[in-house]
């Protein structure tokens, strides 16, 4: 019976506090991603279009480590019986990677283009169970500064 | 020191190439950020913890590239590349691999 209720509390938990926190990474995600638009991040091995001179170029990266909650852990077992899309996971990897990128963003306000941006996503610590908890992405690009 | 990850450096000339360089380090979590984590386990989020962790450990990977670059005396890294494989339950393996170059 207690562990049925801390069962019951441990989901409600992640259900509620969870959502909220989804809720507000997101519309934080949106927001900077708004504020860096102008910021050109592009998968192209040279700079893209007419940048003009430039002075120096270096290596700039951005990570973060992302956990999924107690609810969302749970449905995605029950939906593994049954197959199909897991729609847990999807807004977990998402918001892993768009924050990566913004931190990458972040690193570097002054530079005029991030060329050759590459991604990586690794579980990392993995647990006892071989349960993927959390996901760790490396955004890693090449800043170019110009005169 | 030139570091990128792309093959040329924009703007300059590759005069030597020097062949690979790398640097690794295995970083394993500690037990007060793991109670931590797993506490954020339930409600979900980032874990800051292990986002510093494995930052300082790229640090300390990227000193060790640089490192071995400037024994051979090169002044640039093009074609840089990451990886991290778990190598065992609690650690982290991160490689940071690339071509040690000399540009003019």
């Amino acid at each position: 019976m207690t562990e049925l209720i801390i069962f019951a509390a441990l989901i409600s938990l992640g259900f509620f506090v969870g959502q909220y926190l989804e809720k507000r990474h997101y519309a934080s995600i949106q927001m900077r991603e708004k504020q860096l638009i102008n910021l050109v991040t592009t998968t192209s091995k040279t700079p893209v279009g007419d940048v003009g001179e430039i002075s120096h170029c270096t290596l700039v990266s951005g990570n973060a480590v992302i956990s999924i909650d107690y609810f969302k852990r749970i449905v995605a077992g029950l939906r593994a019986i049954f197959g199909g899309t897991v729609r847990s996971y999807e807004t977990l990897i998402d918001r892993s990677r768009r924050e990566a990128i913004l931190r990458l963003k972040e690193s570097c306000p002054e530079a005029a283009q991030i060329i050759n941006l590459r991604i990586e996503t690794s579980s990392v610590f993995k647990g006892k169970k071989n349960d993927v908890g959390s996901v760790e992405v490396l955004a890693y690009g090449t800043a170019v500064y110009i005169k | 020191m030139i570091i990128t990850n792309t093959e040329e450096i924009p703007g300059k000339t590759i005069t030597t190439c020097l062949g690979v360089v790398s640097g690794s380090t295995v970083r394993a979590k500690h037990a007060g950020r793991d109670i931590m984590a797993g506490l954020k386990n339930i409600v979900g989020g980032e874990l800051k913890g292990y986002t510093e962790l494995l930052s300082e450990a790229r640090d300390q990977a990227m000193d060790r590239l640089q490192a071995q670059a400037q024994q051979l005396g090169a002044n640039a890294i093009v074609n840089v590349r990451f990886s991290t494989s778990s190598v065992a339950a609690g650690a982290s393996e991160i490689y940071i691999y690339g071509t040690a170059v000399i540009v003019e």
